[in-house]
């Protein structure tokens, strides 16, 4: 069978051996929760709690603000003990609500469980809005904006991400193989909220006992299971939907302007506890890895869990790390400490050593034109980061700079080992930042 | 924690380097100059190492003069010296090469601010210069004189000479050639140190392409117009014209499609790019070999299409993923 895919990409190695075959297990509660209010794109939620309350486990303790935007919950029973400025893993400090378990962990008893054949598809929207559910493949874009198209947007199309293309990560894997009951009930509501004709589970060929397990469980439904050829960015937004419809996401559009709408496998099953169970979304699968820790794993974390918890759970160190990475290796942020929280889109947390990222010294482009060759854009990288890196940001738009969706794959290929996909971000933010001076 | 490195994605890398593509450039390039040294004997082998240790030279003293980093480590100044050398007549005296290698690094690459920012080829721009600048050894040819054969390397001319003073004198075409397709194929015949063994040539191209340094699309498209272009005429007139397989395996072409047209530096970054210039390169070489004044053309066929890159460049530029052709609205 021919895998179904897009053009460029790259074929990194995908280190997953490290935790693939490791079950999921419960990480223990920490002895403190750092829970930020910022975790979404979109505008933070707004504490609505005070200092000393006690909060039940899935208790509003921040409450959405505006439209693009989404409440934030307790990780478990507790204390709130301080509302404040802690180190956040996108940069600088933000507020985080900190709460310390009383060691219960008593759900709130306002929680209620729904069946979802009584429910319109406005009030299945509204919960997963409550639910503070967010997409959960590391965007972090909440779900129910984009399970709100406007009216003449008809999404036909419903594709389900289980690709997972960054190398190490291994969450979405093993919740396929342990939880495809709690996935599949999720994407039957999201086909009826979007009233999808088609719906396609996308997974990447590297993972064929996931396919195999899904194939059988979809047999007796209409979802499709498409093996994906294994190539980054494949779970990419535009790129998953182009390999599965062959219609390419407009520039500068979204993917409901081709009918298509994309949700990740972990988003599909918060969507099932947050409709059918009634329960917000604390926690999520995050694969903690990497060649710097003891005993790499797949946990069931908290929101607002310590990374410095994580690694603890995990064996400690097993090496000096030398990047401490939240996400994948293409994609992921660095971290400075073990003292920021893990988010509603950590979906893993890797530690390399020094050896694995020594940075080598950049050195002249000598076109060799394999960023061309590798970006799923089909941009100029070289060209756009040279234009960036020099300021000339209206010659960075011309050449589609605000296209580029930062895979990352330019950088990973240039044998000059510059810094592309890097500069072509900070072109992105100079465009940005000169059309909200001049409108 | 001692330290921890902090940067923006992506934090792995392939691990491929500009020096580690050089240098399989360089080993791509062994076969033929074993095949040269093997035809030419020692001559052939001082040409090569006066031209690589001459450009070496020439980088480090230039690097230097500006105040530079000096950078021979990169491998890219040792590969514009062998193939400076593979693109000399095996007779050329020594100071021949050393000013070619002079050319080739100080004029050809330096002066625009070193790797990366050369417009045309360094070592095809010294060939052409001294190709103008000193006629008579650029085209003094000797004909092969295998390792052990005892011959010595006695003048001749190249199979495009012989054919283009025929048809110049006659109008016709020589009525036999010394060389057999066979000896051409295997290098056996007059002509530059590296440009006569096709199979050596195409042994190293075999070994880029497998470490994907070297794509398909300039090489075909260059010799596929040749072979293509000349076919042409060769129906037309086959008194006059040589066949394709004539033009194939004499001369520069392999060398100079495999090799020379495929300088990352100095052409197109896009696929339409690349098929666009090994056509022109094509086009030209036919041009020039057919109805010039020189009996070779492969190398100002380069350079020409090298001054056109930037040109090219810009009209090929791969239509961004989610771009409406234009006139079409989806």
């Amino acid at each position: 069978m021919k895998l179904k895919t897009f053009a460029g990409g790259i074929h990194p190695p995908d280190n997953k051996q490290w935790s693939s075959h490791k079950a999921i297990e419960d990480c223990p509660l920490p002895t403190e929760f750092v829970v930020p209010l910022a975790q979404h794109i979109g505008a933070p939620s707004v504490a609505c709690v005070e200092i000393g309350q006690y909060v039940a486990k899935g208790q509003v303790i921040g409450t959405a603000k505006g439209f693009v935007s989404v409440p934030v919950h307790a990780p478990t029973s507790g204390e709130v003990v301080a509302i404040e400025y802690r180190p956040h893993s996108w940069g600088p400090s933000l507020p985080a609500i900190v709460i310390k378990p009383d060691g219960e962990d008593l759900w709130s008893t306002d929680l209620q469980p729904s069946d979802p054949d009584n429910l319109s598809t406005d009030d299945m929207i509204e919960k997963v809005r409550l639910a503070g559910v967010v997409g959960m493949g590391g965007a972090a874009f909440p779900a129910h904006v984009k399970m709100s198209p406007p009216p003449e947007k008809q999404v036909r199309t419903l594709i389900i991400n289980g690709v997972e293309c960054e190398p190490y990560l291994t969450a979405d894997y093993r919740m396929m193989l342990e939880e495809p009951e709690r996935i599949l009930q999720g994407v039957g509501l999201l086909q009826t909220v979007f009233g999808a004709e088609r719906v396609v589970i996308g997974i990447e060929a590297n993972k064929p006992d996931a396919i195999a397990l899904f194939e059988k469980h979809c047999a007796k439904t209409a979802f499709e299971v498409v093996s994906l050829h294994v190539k980054y960015p494949q779970g990419a937004e535009k790129q998953l939907i182009a390999a599965v419809t062959g219609k390419q996401v407009p520039s500068g559009g979204l993917p409901m302007d081709i009918g298509a709408a994309v949700h990740n496998v972990s988003t599909a099953a918060a969507v099932t506890d947050a409709i059918v169970h009634g329960r917000p979304l604390i926690e999520r699968i995050c694969t903690v890895t990497g060649p710097a820790i003891r005993e790499p794993k797949n946990l069931r974390i908290r929101i607002g869990t310590l990374l410095s918890h994580l690694v603890e759970v995990c064996g400690g160190l097993a090496e000096e790390p030398g990047k401490i990475i939240l996400g994948g290796p293409m994609m992921g942020f660095t971290q400075l400490e073990f003292n920021v929280p893990a988010t509603k889109g950590t979906s893993g947390l890797l530690l390399l050593r020094m050896q694995d990222v020594d940075p080598r010294p950049e050195g002249p482009c000598i076109r060799c034109a394999r960023c061309v060759q590798v970006c799923p854009i089909k941009l100029l990288p070289t060209t756009i980061a040279a234009y960036a890196r020099r300021n000339l940001s209206a010659e960075a738009a011309e050449y589609c700079a605000m296209d580029c969706i930062e895979c990352g794959s330019c950088s990973y290929v240039c044998p000059a080992a510059i810094p592309l996909v890097q500069a072509i971000r900070y072109g992105k933010a100079a465009i940005l930042a000169k059309k909200r001076k001049s409108p | 924690m001692k330290q921890l490195y902090l940067s923006s994605s992506p934090h792995i890398h392939s691990g491929e380097t500009t020096t580690g593509v050089m240098r399989a450039v360089l080993y791509s390039l062994l076969p033929a100059c074993g095949v040269a040294v093997y035809f030419f004997g020692p001559s052939a082998l001082s040409v090569l190492l006066i031209a690589t240790l001459g450009c070496l030279a020439s980088e480090a003293v230039c690097q230097r003069l500006m105040g530079q980093p000096v950078t021979l480590g990169d491998g890219s100044a040792a590969i514009t010296g062998v193939l400076l050398a593979l693109n000399l007549p095996p007779s050329s005296p020594w100071w021949l090469t050393l000013l070619g290698a002079v050319i080739a690094i100080a004029i050809g690459k330096q002066v625009y601010g070193g790797l990366g920012s050369n417009p045309f080829n360094p070592a095809l721009v010294a060939r052409v210069v001294l190709l103008i600048s000193f006629p008579v050894q650029m085209t003094t040819w000797s004909a092969p004189a295998p390792l052990g054969s005892g011959l010595d390397l006695v003048t001749t001319a190249t199979p495009l000479g012989e054919w283009k003073n025929a048809v110049m004198l006659t109008g016709q075409l020589p009525a036999e050639m010394q060389g057999s397709m066979a000896n051409y194929f295997l290098g056996n015949m007059p002509g530059c140190i590296g440009e006569v063994s096709a199979l050596a040539l195409l042994l190293g191209a075999a070994y880029l392409f497998y470490r994907r340094i070297l794509t398909w699309h300039i090489p075909t498209a260059f010799v596929g117009t040749v072979v293509l272009l000349s076919g042409l005429f060769w129906l037309i007139d086959p008194a006059k014209y040589p066949n394709p397989v004539f033009h194939l395996l004499t001369g520069g072409l392999i060398l100079g499609a495999f090799y020379m047209a495929t300088d990352m530096v100095t052409t197109p970054v896009s696929i339409s790019g690349m098929l666009l210039f090994g056509a022109g390169c094509g086009f030209l070489t036919v041009l020039i070999r057919l109805f010039g004044g020189y009996p070779e053309g492969v190398s100002f066929a380069i350079l020409l299409m090298n001054a056109a890159t930037p040109l090219i460049d810009r009209y090929t530029r791969p239509r961004t993923f989610g771009m409406v052709r234009q006139g079409r609205t989806q």
